[in-house]
Order: structure tokens, then sequence, then C-alpha cells
């Protein structure tokens, strides 16, 4: 018996959400008494494999081959079911992210492994194994049982935090022989803004709704993020009218995020935006309205007007540095 | 080439969620149904790409796991355009089980393009689209944003953190699809919903297929507090609060 957990990279760094699986698997492989075995596939040097030693990860099984530097979901569950058969393992755990939603339904095929996604903290039962997760886009929480011998689940961002435990890793290199077949889809090219805070990844973001009348008037949005460090994102009608991209919504059809804090400029708070952002630890509204729903969900809020609100709020936060 | 389109039947998205028999079951009183709404632009993009000559597309059918009671909902699909409808008849209760059941049809019934939405608006589970892949053996993509074809290739956008990626992949595959991938869903118009009537639904036979998850209970979010309200000429008094009330800044 032991716990596996996959170790995404991107171009051979790790993020805050690794921290985070790796802390997470650390203190449910102790519940369970048993080793943590943590996974990482594609190049990474050995510097960055050894940063997770911060946070518990004893032995590390790097599969560090550039044939595999891009996420090929076939191929990556090949290698970590192989890994968890090898090693015995029962629970499988990783982010649930891109990669995650694509690599752990096809790990639960291959491995009959019951599987449960967006797993909010540490299994409620062991044994039973029993996880609670979202359902109903953030309306409720499912306790999920999985029967089967073999586990897998993905965890969601900010369920657990990470924690420091500082140990000596351990690591081996891994080397799956597989089918050349099975690379079947080929990345023709890639395109990235690397000015930007990654929405997913932003711990604060600026979100802003119709209330701002026009695509001409995001500079005050953008300027607030940039005091903050923040990512910005959008309601739903604006990136649908093209005033904003799409990769910006959240909501129940867009990006569901969890930061820390999460500005609402302009939104009137409906159900299905309310869905993508309820798992945010801090809610800041600004509204004209007072009665707007958003107030309701909100943490702190404001009545009044964006584009006066927003320059003095950017105003306050450069003074307060 | 055909394009098999899977359909998740759940709640309206402005359904206020209830439970009942001890908080373990949903309660589905007064509940509209909606075809899951990532599913229904997926099936808005495949019939796009049948409506572009230039691709060679001569069937889009969808198929869904479910009892009698979710008809209409294939029905809905069927008025869109969808060639064809097929009910695996039989209760959609683990995301294994679901998958299972449309791949033992996919294996009698091949088709070259299966789209799956990203998640099921109502149990968030993100995997049946994944999972049929697996058990086909097929490739797959997700997080796809965008889909066209190019002869028996097909050429996709997908989402990666703070980016995108445009990936050639061979047939069989199996995309999961999100946001992006059409502009807005089909509504069905009243010649579409005439047509839908004379169109097949056709009700399968559910294979012998294990669960391996269950449903335990569901818990309700414990209320808010209330909103702590700021004066707009103070500003700074957020500024103060998100820092050291909060303690997120
Ligand atoms: C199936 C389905 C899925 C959906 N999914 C999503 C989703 O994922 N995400 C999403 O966001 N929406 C989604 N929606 C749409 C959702 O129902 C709302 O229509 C949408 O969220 C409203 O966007 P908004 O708040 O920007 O605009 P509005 O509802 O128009 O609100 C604008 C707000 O701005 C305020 N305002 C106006 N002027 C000012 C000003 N000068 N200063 C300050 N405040 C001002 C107004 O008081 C109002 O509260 C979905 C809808 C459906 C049916």
């Amino acid at each position: 018996m032991s716990v596996i957990a996959f170790a995404k990279n991107w171009n051979g760094k790790f993020k805050n959400s690794t921290f985070e699986l790796v802390s997470y698997t650390r203190n449910l492989a102790s519940q369970l008494n048993t080793q943590l075995i943590v996974v990482s596939i594609g190049e990474v040097k050995e510097e960055e494999l050894k940063s997770l030693g911060k946070y518990g990860a004893e032995r590390i099984i790097s599969v560090n081959d550039p044939q595999m530097n891009t996420l090929t979901s076939r191929v990556y569950a090949q290698v970590i079911s192989k890994l968890a058969e090898i090693e015995g393992a029962d629970t499988i755990v990783m982010s649930d992210n891109e990669s995650g939603k694509a690599i752990a339904p096809r790990i639960s095929v291959k491995m009959k492994a019951g599987m449960a996604s967006a797993v909010l903290e540490l299994p409620v039962s062991m044994n039973p194994f029993v996880v609670k997760k979202g359902v109903f886009s953030g309306k409720a929480f499912e306790h999920v049982q999985i029967d089967s011998p073999v586990k897998v689940i993905t965890i969601a961002k900010n369920c657990f935090g990470f924690i420091e435990n500082q140990v000596d890793v351990s690591i081996e290199e891994f080397s799956p022989n597989l089918d050349a077949a099975l690379f079947k889809i080929q990345v023709l090219e890639e395109e990235k803004q690397t000015n930007k805070v990654n929405l997913a990844d932003a711990d604060i973001v600026v979100s802003a709704g119709r209330g701002m009348r026009s695509p001409d008037n995001w500079g005050v949005v953008e300027e607030l993020a940039d005091a903050l460090g923040a990512a910005t994102a959008c309601s739903r009608p604006v990136s649908d009218e093209g005033w904003r991209g799409h990769e910006e919504h959240v909501g129940q059809t867009g990006k569901v995020i969890a930061p820390n804090l999460y500005f609402a400029a302009g939104i009137s708070g409906a159900i299905q935006h309310v869905a993508g952002i309820s798992r945010s630890k801090c809610i800041v509204a600004i509204n004209t309205d007072p009665e707007a729903p958003i107030f309701g969900v909100a943490d702190y809020g404001i009545v009044g007007d964006v584009m006066e609100v927003l320059p003095k709020l950017t105003e306050a936060v450069r003074n307060s540095k | 080439m055909k394009i098999l389109v899977c359909i998740s039947n759940v709640p309206d998205t402005t359904t206020k969620v209830k439970f009942k028999e001890d908080s373990t079951l949903f309660d589905d009183s007064g509940v509209q149904w909606i075809i899951n709404p990532w599913d229904e632009l997926a099936l808005t993009r495949a019939l796009e790409l049948k409506e572009d000559a230039g691709n060679s597309v001569d069937e889009v059918s969808v198929i869904h796991v479910g009892g009698a009671q979710t008809d209409a909902t294939l029905r809905k699909a069927l008025a869109i355009g969808a060639d064809k409808a097929f009910r695996i008849d039989a209760c959609a209760a683990d995301a294994y089980y679901v998958a299972g059941q449309i791949a033992a049809y996919l294996k009698e019934n091949p088709f070259d393009i299966v789209f799956s939405g990203i998640e099921s608006s109502d149990y968030n589970g993100s995997s049946v689209g994944a999972m049929i892949a697996e058990f086909m053996d097929y490739s797959g993509v997700s997080s796809v944003t965008s889909v066209n074809l190019d002869g028996d290739d097909v050429i996709l956008y997908r989402a990666i953190p703070g980016g995108k990626q445009k990936i050639k992949a061979e047939l069989p595959l199996v995309a999961v699809v999100q946001k992006g991938i059409a502009k807005e869903p089909r509504i069905p118009a009243m010649r579409g919903i005439m047509m839908a009537r004379k169109k097949p639904l056709e009700v399968i036979a559910a294979t012998e297929m294990e669960m391996l998850t269950r449903s335990v209970k569901f818990e309700l979010p414990k209320a808010k507090g209330a909103c702590k309200m700021i004066d707009a000429g103070h500003v700074e008094q957020l500024v103060e609060l998100l820092k050291n009330e909060a303690k997120v800044l």
C-alpha cells in the first residue's frame, strides 16, 4: 500500500498547487500509515524536484523524458498506472486542473479505480473511504464513498494549503518503455501571455461585469489588478460581447476559481456567476445598486460607481505599500 | 465521418438545490431540466462542422444514459439538429458506469469523433469523456476550446494555463470541450421541433457494469455572514480591513 501524488510541472517548474498537493498527500499518507511516492513526468531538474522535500516528499520517482514534456493524457495515465502497479499504490492523487481532469479518469478506467474529482478537504473517513466534493456548481456538497480497492482523487485549489515539513528527498529515475503509437496527438504551436497573472493560479482576482458599460473603460480594472498583482476576470455577458477574451469568463459555464481575494466590480451576482467564485476566501463587491445580489455573497461591499471607486482603490492600495 | 455528442440531463442553472430523505437524495420536485450547457455547445459545434460543405460529416447523433423521464431533453437535442438520439436505459449514478455504458455502445457502433462536455453541471465529475477515451483506447484531448476538421485530421485548440496549444490529432478521437467551442448554443426552431418528432430516439438496454462509487449524503453550504459595507468616500478603510481583518492582502 502507498499513496501516489502526481506532481505536474509546467516547463520544468512546479507551482503552489503542486506544493499543496504534496502537503495534502503527505498528511493523507501519514493518516493511512503508508508511504508517499511523488511522481513527476517530463524533464525537471534535480533542484526543482528537491524543492518538494520542503513539503514532505521523501521519495520522488522522476520520468525525466523530454518526449513527455507535453501532456498526452493517454501516455501520462499509462505511466502513473504502471508505477501504481509496481509500487502497489492504492490511492492516487493529483490536482484538479487541466492535466488532472484529463489523466485521472483514464487511470480510473485502467485500474478499475473509483474516482472523485475536486475534493475539498482530507477524506471524511478512511474506511470506508469517503471524500467531500462540491456539486451543483458550488450550491451544495456531496460525500462520495469510493468502494474499489484502488482510489483516484483530484483535489481542488485551496482545499488544504501548504504545510512545511522539510524532509530528505530520494530521487529515482524511471523509464517506462512506451509504445510510440500512443503519441497520437501533436502540438503544432503554443501561444502564451507571459506578462499576465494566470487566472486559475491567481491569489487575487479583479473581475468586472456589464456595469463597466463599455470595453473602453477597462483601464481602471487593469490598473487595480496591476497594483494588487492580481489577475483580471469578467462575467459571461462581457466575454460573450467580446469586450474581454473567453479565458477571463468566470462562473458556472466559465472558469471556477478559488482565489484568496475576489473583487466583483459592476457584477450583479447572478447565481451562475457566483457558482464560479463562491470558494473565494474573501469577496469584495462594488456596485451602484445596494440591492444587487452580489452583496449577499460578499464579505465587504461598497455602494458606488466603478469608474470612481476603482481608481480610488488603486490609489489606496498603492499608498498602503 | 460520424460525430457522437454525449448529453447530460441537468437541472436548470437557476435551480434552488434541495435534498430529501435525510439529505441523501436530490429533490427534483419542480426542477426544470436542460441539456448540460457544455454539451449543448458541443452539439452546436458538431452541427456547424456537418453543415460546412468542406467537411464530410454525414451524421451527428447524441447519446445519453438515463431513464425515460429524460426523453424530453433528447427530443430537444433532436430539435436543435441531431440526426439520431440514443438513450441507454439506466440510472446514471457513477461516472465509471456511465462511460462504460457509452463505450459498450461505441464498440458495436463506431463513431469517428466523440464530444463530451468538460463537466456536468449537476455532479461536476469532469470525467466521463476521458473515461470513454480510455475504455475505447482512443486518443483524447481535454480542455478543448476550438475544433476544426482537415481531411482525416482534427485541428484543435486546448487551453493551458495562461494560453493555448494548437493540436493535430488523428481519428478516432474523444474531445472534451469547454467554453469557446461554439459561440452560442443553438435554440430549436419550430421546424426543428416538428422534425424532431419523426427522428429516431432509440432506447438501448444497459450492459452489465459495476459502479465504483456511491453517494453517501449531501450538505448545503453554511449561510454567509453579513456583508460589511464601506463608504465609497473612504476606500482606504477597505484596504485596511483586507489587510488586518481578512488578512488577504
Ligand atoms: C445557462 C447559463 C449559464 C450562465 N453562466 C454564467 C457564467 O458562467 N458566468 C456569468 O458571469 N454569468 C453566467 N450566466 C449569466 C448570468 O445569468 C448573468 O446574466 C450574468 O452573470 C450577468 O452579468 P453582469 O453581472 O456582468 O451583468 P448585469 O446582470 O447586467 O449586472 C450589471 C451590474 O452592474 C451594476 N452597475 C451598473 N452600472 C454600474 C456602475 N457604473 N458602477 C457599479 N456598478 C454598476 C448594476 O447594478 C448590476 O448589478 C449564465 C446564464 C445562463 C442562463
